[in-house]
């Protein structure tokens, strides 16, 4: 069910006409849209709002981590319209135990390195990702930097 | 991977046509240390012959942990992190992280800071165009361009060290304004330097956009689809090049672009050749912005009046109490951002960049990710290259600027 001002917004409304248990949350906040998903239902939400709402490009792929909190992640997902000059964010929320979610890599193949760089850095998994490796840290790094339970000095030897 | 010949068809009937994929490629490693990589780009070129059939771009090699890095300082200090991540256009992303956190604060930042903001990153997208001209056209061979745009580079780096007092790292727009008021006889320094760029600009274009060995070397080169540069991510002076009118400074106006007259220059033949048109133009249409701040610069502070947030003027610390209790807590603990999430992009030269920060209303950012555009813009190499000559390679990786720190963070 739709807030109240997020049902005078036309993503939103149109979002929740084309599946109505897809929002489980939103706001509009200094302006920006944040939509939150239903975790399953990421890529036809995407599918939907890059062929059906003119949000042609996918601007960036990253994740919060809300540790000790539960669900303990967040998917978010920044689209853009060229054509409408909008943009709107996506989120997804994910427990902290194996923390999985839908690859939208069917939907932009530019999502793949965006991906890549969340499984790296937080160790979500992208089910249905085509090339699922770490990007930035060594392959036999142990962990993951960006989670709030990982050190920030070293440890000592 | 491998493509046997196929039987009964003889090797001398399709020798004049398109090289068919032998048997035996070879795996060629350019970088991490390729000096035409521009930094610790290391890509794996699948050969055959000199066709390039496959590559795959390996990065991560500059990757410094910048992000977990922003949540371990409070607001102000991360500003000097900022330079760090793009080290060719320092200001741009000052700028972009300053706006995130202004509109996380709901802080509104005076005119003439704004406009300063603008004449300082215009002359931040010259520095960066120019280095980017000067490499590029090192890679394919034209060595004195290096040394001309590196001179007009000089007098950017002298204009921004007398601002800022540094040269590359500046830090110079702070939450809240500037760091320092504008030093004294700026205007006529910025002047005499804007007063000769744009024939320098004619310069550059004498000796490369008429040259055949230019020409060649990058007209029909290195294209690639608009529909696959939107899937992979792609912004910035690319997508102008193959004729995309997109630009953050016109379609969503910040820091007041909307008061500069200036076109978004774009071309359609989508290759080198255009992409190097785009900047140089670019070049041309920010001198003009430069040049309309210069004369239209409106008079006032230049920091906002928000004293929980701004430093407090020396003078005042030690005349009044409350500004020196104030400077005591902005320099101790920082200051506290209201809890909420804002995602500012702006226009780096290199393309889109964004700022998604999340505040959980203390002193220091809960989660800071970067989009950069070198990140985006590199994800379409394999794309980019696929088929072309390795020469061509050079060309083609030249032309999507891009800089590692800026890619791994």
């Amino acid at each position: 069910m739709l807030s109240e001002n997020l049902r005078q917004n036309a993503v939103a409304t149109a979002v929740d006409a084309f599946d109505a248990d897809a929002i489980t949350a939103g706001k509009l906040d200094r302006g920006e849209l944040t939509l939150e998903i239903a975790g399953g239902k990421i890529v036809s939400i995407c599918g939907f709002l890059k062929y059906d709402q003119k949000f042609i490009r996918l601007s960036s792929v990253t994740a919060v981590d809300w540790y000790p909190a539960e669900p303990r992640f967040e998917v978010v997902y920044h689209l853009h319209s060229i054509e409408l000059k909008q943009r709107v964010r996506l989120k997804c929320r994910l427990s902290g135990i194996d923390p999985a979610i839908e690859s939208i890599t069917s939907v932009w193949r530019g999502a793949n390195w965006y991906e890549r760089e969340v499984f790296d850095l937080f160790g979500i998994n992208f089910v249905g990702h085509p090339d699922l490796r770490r990007i930035m840290m060594p392959d036999d790094w142990d962990g993951h930097p960006l989670r709030k339970d990982y050190p920030v000095t070293g440890t000592r030897i | 991977m491998s493509d046997p010949a196929i039987p009964g068809v003889s090797v001398t009937a399709v020798a004049d046509e398109q090289p068919k994929p032998g048997p035996h490629r070879m795996v060629l490693n350019m970088g991490p240390q390729h000096p035409s990589t521009h930094g610790v780009l290391r890509l794996l070129l699948e050969l055959d012959g000199e066709n390039v059939m496959k590559c795959q771009p390996d990065i991560g090699y500059l990757h410094t942990g910048i992000e977990k890095e922003f949540e371990q300082k409070n607001y102000q200090q991360d500003v000097t992190l900022t330079d760090r991540v793009d080290y060719l256009a320092p200001l741009s992303n000052n700028l972009g992280w300053c706006l995130a956190t202004e509109k996380l604060l709901g802080l509104e930042i005076p005119p003439q800071a704004q406009w300063m903001r603008v004449m300082l990153t215009e002359l931040t997208r010259l520095n960066s165009h120019l280095v980017w001209l000067g490499t590029h056209a090192i890679d394919i061979g034209a060595m004195s361009v290096f040394l001309y745009c590196f001179r007009e580079r000089e007098d950017i780096l002298r204009i921004f060290e007398m601002f800022s007092g540094q040269r590359m790292m500046t830090s110079y727009f702070r939450i809240g304004g500037l760091a320092l008021e504008p030093p004294r006889g700026w205007q006529q320094r910025v002047k005499k330097f804007i007063d000769v760029f744009p024939s320098r600009v004619d310069e550059y274009e004498d000796l490369l956009t008429n040259n055949r060995i230019w020409t060649g070397r990058t007209k029909g080169i290195g294209h690639i689809s608009i529909e696959d540069m939107l899937d992979l991510g792609v912004t910035g002076p690319m997508l102008r090049a193959a004729g995309l009118k997109v630009d953050v400074r016109k379609d969503t106006p910040y820091t007041s672009y909307e008061k500069f007259d200036f076109e978004v220059p774009t071309r359609t033949e989508n290759d080198v050749f255009a992409r190097y048109q785009v900047r140089v133009e670019e070049m041309r249409q920010s001198a003009r912005i430069v040049k309309q701040a210069l004369e239209g610069m409106p008079p006032g502070a230049w920091k906002a009046d928000a004293p929980h947030v701004v430093l407090p003027d020396r003078e005042k610390m030690k005349t009044q109490m409350e500004a020196l209790i104030y400077h005591f807590k902005i320099v101790t603990e920082g200051f506290r951002v209201p809890a909420g999430e804002v995602y500012q992009v702006i226009e780096s030269p290199r393309g889109e960049l964004g700022y998604y920060v999340v505040s959980d209303g203390t002193a220091r950012p809960y989660r800071v990710h970067m989009r950069t555009p070198s990140f985006g813009n590199l994800q379409c190499t394999p794309t980019l290259v696929m088929g072309s000559l390795i020469a061509d390679v050079i060309a083609s990786i030249g032309s999507m600027d891009f800089v590692l720190g800026d890619t791994d963070r």
